[in-house]
């Protein structure tokens, strides 16, 4: 019968693929997969704080205008930041991430001591727009612990994959897959940036 | 928690399953942290909430979790072990899975009285109405001060009241930030109430019209018709918070498989 022929030929395929499937021949694309997908969560929350600091710069700018250096500071940071041009390929590119790395680290760092300064400002530290910033800075540095965590979760099941056997063969001779990079500051050096109230 | 979400969702095979599992495993390990187990809608593992509170703030979130199906949940523990109240936050979140799967309608209320922090945590879905911004004020304005008075119970209870209000639409607590977010309340869409109406409409003229005609054979369609009723409000209702059998009474209270991606804010007294 003619209907056959198509069945046949799909039970074939199956039968040769399925034990491939099995074998885990499918298992680095979708690690892959998963680890691009959690660094776009690294690269959305940065562009997150990326975005708040225009207009925490203008609020502070208000109150604590001798604090002209390191306004000046958090501004060029910032700039040098968001220059760093970053995509998908950035994650198995060691130089590419370790540039992204240490902008946005340098950037945490004028923001922190920003922060810092604005506890001598009490007139500031009582602007209701300031505070609401304040939180949702706070909020997005927190964000950003979580997603790279995440990524690094990911990207630890993904090099495994890539590196033990058999995920190895199959990375070898049919994706030509490359180990990723991970954030290799502790997540504590990056965290929020302590305010007391 | 993480390990298992991520070898659902990829689909591994058994061995590089296995070793995924280990390498988490020793991740988890290598945190060495523990959390308490989820046995209602209050886990006061400090001991702080006592008293006629307790009552009110269960019934209180009870109430909430009804209405809307998010999951509130208040964790009270003796040591955050070493890391920060984020962190210690988003990972006994993220093991409670609070909130529904699809909607991640959770809300972690969190106290640490010996490290004296205390954290709101958001789940992604609601986000949108309970804003870092309206978070922390919520810590500074209604909490910190009863805190401080060594007021536990209360403190925690004013902040649930806060947070249930602002979920519930309320927008007083955003005003007090000044913010110009505006609250979206699901549950209230009137494009989905009118479709749910309009569902249900049409299930009773098909239920009239197949009944009708037919004498012996009524029966079967009637049956047929019944379980379309079943389909027509589960699936107009978008409500799908079916994962506990407990309800009211805390007895089976268990997460609805939400995520937290670190939403909320922190305080301390």
């Amino acid at each position: 019968m003619i209907a056959f022929k198509p069945l046949t030929r799909l039970l074939a395929v199956l039968a040769l693929t399925l034990p491939m499937a099995a074998c885990g021949i499918n298992n680095a694309p979708t690690l892959e997969e998963a680890a691009k997908a959690k660094w776009a969560d690294v690269q959305n929350q940065y562009q997150r704080r990326a975005d708040l600091i225009p207009n925490l710069v203008e609020t502070v700018k208000g109150y604590a205008t001798q604090e002209k250096d390191t306004l000046t500071a958090v501004v060029e940071a910032r700039a040098k930041a968001t220059s760093v041009k970053v995509d998908a390929s950035t994650i198995t590119d060691p130089a590419k991430f370790k540039e992204f790395q240490e902008a946005q680290n340098n950037l945490s760092g004028v923001l922190g001591r920003l922060l810092a300064i604005t506890e001598n400002y009490p007139d500031l530290k009582s602007n209701a727009n300031f505070l609401a910033l304040q939180s949702q800075l706070e909020g997005t540095e927190n964000r950003i612990a979580v997603a790279r965590r995440d990524y690094t979760q990911s990207v630890q099941a993904y090099n495994t994959e890539v590196r033990t056997f058999p995920g190895m063969l199959w990375a070898k001779l049919f994706w030509g897959a490359k180990p990723m990079e991970t954030f290799s500051a502790s997540a504590e050096a990056q965290s929020a940036p302590k305010v007391k109230f | 928690m993480r390990p298992s979400r991520l070898l659902s969702s990829a689909r591994l095979s058994l061995p590089a399953g296995l070793v995924l599992a280990a390498v988490l495993a020793l991740a988890v390990w290598a945190q060495g942290m523990t959390f308490p187990d989820l046995t209602g809608r209050i886990v006061d593992q400090a001991g702080i909430i006592t008293g006629p509170a307790r009552g009110k703030i269960e019934q209180k979130l009870a109430e909430h979790d009804a209405k809307t199906s998010d999951q509130v949940v208040v964790a009270t523990v003796t040591s955050l072990q070493g890391t920060s109240v984020e962190d210690y936050a988003n990972r006994l979140f993220r093991h409670w899975k609070l909130g529904q799967a699809k909607t991640n309608n959770g809300v972690l209320l969190l106290v640490a009285p010996n490290e004296k922090k205390v954290r709101i945590e958001v789940g992604y879905g609601l986000e949108g109405q309970l804003t870092d911004a309206v978070s922390s004020m919520i810590i500074q304005a209604a909490l910190v001060p009863k805190f401080r008075a060594g007021d536990f119970a209360g403190g925690i209870e004013a902040a649930v009241e806060a947070i249930v209000s602002t979920l519930q639409g309320g927008t007083e607590w955003q005003e007090r930030v000044k913010l110009r977010a505006s609250p979206q309340d699901d549950s209230y869409d009137p494009v989905l109430f009118i479709l749910f109406v309009f569902i249900i409409i049409v299930v009773f003229i098909m239920l009239s019209n197949a009944n009708r005609p037919r004498g012996p054979g009524g029966g079967m369609h009637r049956k047929r018709g019944g379980d379309w009723i079943v389909i027509g409000p589960s699936s107009g209702g978008w409500s799908g918070g079916s994962s506990w059998g407990g309800g009211d009474s805390g007895g089976g209270f268990s997460g609805g498989g939400g995520d937290s991606g670190g939403g909320g804010a922190s305080g301390s007294w």
